[in-house]
């Protein structure tokens, strides 16, 4: 009988970007399970509902995470705004759409240089980061904010785009598909990065659909899914079709990223040259009272909103499910069987956000 | 935009199994599940995705505090992840989670559960 070992994983390791823990029993040099931990940078955000009042909690609610902040500040608006049946103008559902997909292309760099320099290729990591770099320049001209940027409230948008400024943005998106189809080759097609992505860390669409994976990570298995199929902000008024490939393993998942970055190219696009006049806010009386649950595509895939209001103006309740806790079923399925070499990099092939996981 | 796809359904605790076998008979996946108190009793929300139509359906019991729940993980593996949560955030008895980490999922320093106050007492 072969001797099993388990090898502790983080949540100190070179390789994740976030602390997250994982027990690994080996057999030789295979995965047998994987028995994770989480919580190491819980904050208690959801329970600031009792301290902070509905307004206040945008601000709290973009400071779940970092990189997904965008996101998690408009999915908490939907939800206060579905509840207190507030129509949001025009112009800043536009406004929110090419902020979102910035976010999700900066997401996307973010994670293919991360992913790069997982397996090894330090160059590749520079050149997407330094691309990265255009789009949070474009975000820090149109918000003011790199990352976090603030610019959701309850009713729409604090900010406006200027046409400058949306010349700007056309004008970076075009320099940004140059570059990305420059370094698209190396991904797709140099031999050693295949070799450490082709047939790594599969995931079959039952599976996938068994574990209630969501986003990239589930489209990379072949499940034709996207949130914003639903038609929230203004992607009911754009053209675009679900990314998805039925391989199932780390190079599929490079694949329907990479192109959700071109998506996204064309959804911005779109929404600069269909952007509505009209005014940045509705005007929003009275406190939440009811409850709503808004699903949202955030570049990690589909995230949950659930908000709960009394009429006063603190919340009952307020929870998050980010998409990297609904995959992670999915990775500890992907770790089994896999060499101990390739955990770090099958790990990095979910996206994990570990300060949205543990809220 | 108000989501017409999304449905909240109250059904008694002693369905919630066989309601969950139906969602997942029915092609559904455990989108999320989670906790709440409302005035001071707990509250669980286990809401099921239709991938194909969207559809999104929120089966919702009200429990007491005391009240044992027979996990879903047994019918939907990865539900034990949010149970576990439930369990050790929120307090909530549920019983036969596989795996059950028994308060080890989320590695926190201060005491758990988070229940309210006037439910402690």
């Amino acid at each position: 009988m072969k001797k099993r070992s388990i090898v502790p994983y983080g949540p100190q390791h070179p390789v994740l970007p976030e602390p997250i823990h994982l027990d690994l029993v080996i057999e030789d040099e295979k995965i047998v399970e994987a028995i994770p931990s989480i919580g190491f940078i819980h904050r208690g955000l959801e329970s600031l509902t009792q301290k902070r009042d509905f307004n206040q909690m945008v601000y709290v609610a973009e400071r779940v995470c970092g990189i997904c902040s965008f996101g998690h500040g408009f999915g908490y608006c939907e939800a206060v705004e579905d509840i207190m049946d507030v129509e949001v103008p025009d112009r800043a559902k536009y406004l929110r759409t090419i902020w979102f997909e910035l976010s999700r292309m900066h997401s996307h760099f973010l994670w293919l240089g991360l992913l790069a320099d997982g397996f090894g290729f330090e160059n590749l990591f520079y050149q997407c980061w330094r691309i990265r770099e255009k789009i949070l320049d474009v975000l820090e001209l149109t918000t003011g904010g790199r990352v976090i940027f603030s610019v959701n409230k309850i009713g729409g948008v604090m900010k406006d785009i200027t046409p400058e400024m949306a010349g700007a943005v056309l004008d970076m998106i075009h320099s940004v598909k140059k570059e990305l189809d420059r370094i698209v080759p190396t991904f797709m097609e140099d031999y050693s990065v295949v070799s450490r992505l082709k047939g790594v860390g599969v995931l079959t669409k039952q599976q996938a659909h068994d574990l209630g994976c969501a986003g990239p990570f589930a489209r990379a298995s072949g499940i034709k899914t996207d949130m914003r199929k639903l038609g929230y902000a203004a992607y009911g008024d754009l053209d675009f079709d679900i990314i998805t490939s039925d391989d199932g393993d780390s190079y599929a998942r490079c694949y329907v990223r990479i192109n959700e970055i071109y998506q996204s190219i064309n959804i911005i696009r779109q929404a600069v040259e269909k952007l509505p006049e009209g005014e940045l806010a509705a005007a929003v009386k009275g406190n939440p009272k009811g409850e709503s649950f808004v699903r949202i595509e955030q570049p990690r895939g589909e995230a949950i909103y659930y908000v709960s209001g009394n009429g006063s103006p603190h919340l009952d309740r307020m929870r998050v499910r980010t998409p990297t806790f609904a995959n992670l079923a999915g990775l500890c399925e992907t770790l089994k069987g896999a060499d101990y070499a390739d955990v770090g990099l099958l790990i990095l092939t979910i996206d994990p956000c570990i300060s949205c996981t543990e809220r | 935009m108000r989501d017409t796809l999304s449905e909240i359904i109250e059904i008694d605790y002693h369905d919630l199994l066989e309601s969950a076998i139906q969602k997942k008979r029915e092609g559904y996946r455990l989108s999320q599940a989670c906790a709440a108190y409302v005035d001071g009793k707990p509250q669980l929300s286990y809401s099921f995705a239709d991938d194909e139509n969207y559809k999104y359906v929120t089966l919702r019991c009200n429990i007491e505090k005391d009240t044992e729940i027979i996990s879903l993980s047994e019918v939907i593996p990865y539900a034990a992840f949010y149970e576990n949560e439930m369990k050790e955030l929120f307090g909530i008895n549920i019983n036969l989670i596989e795996p059950d980490y028994k308060n080890k999922l989320y590695r926190i320093t201060e005491e758990t559960p988070f229940v309210p106050k006037e439910t402690k007492e």
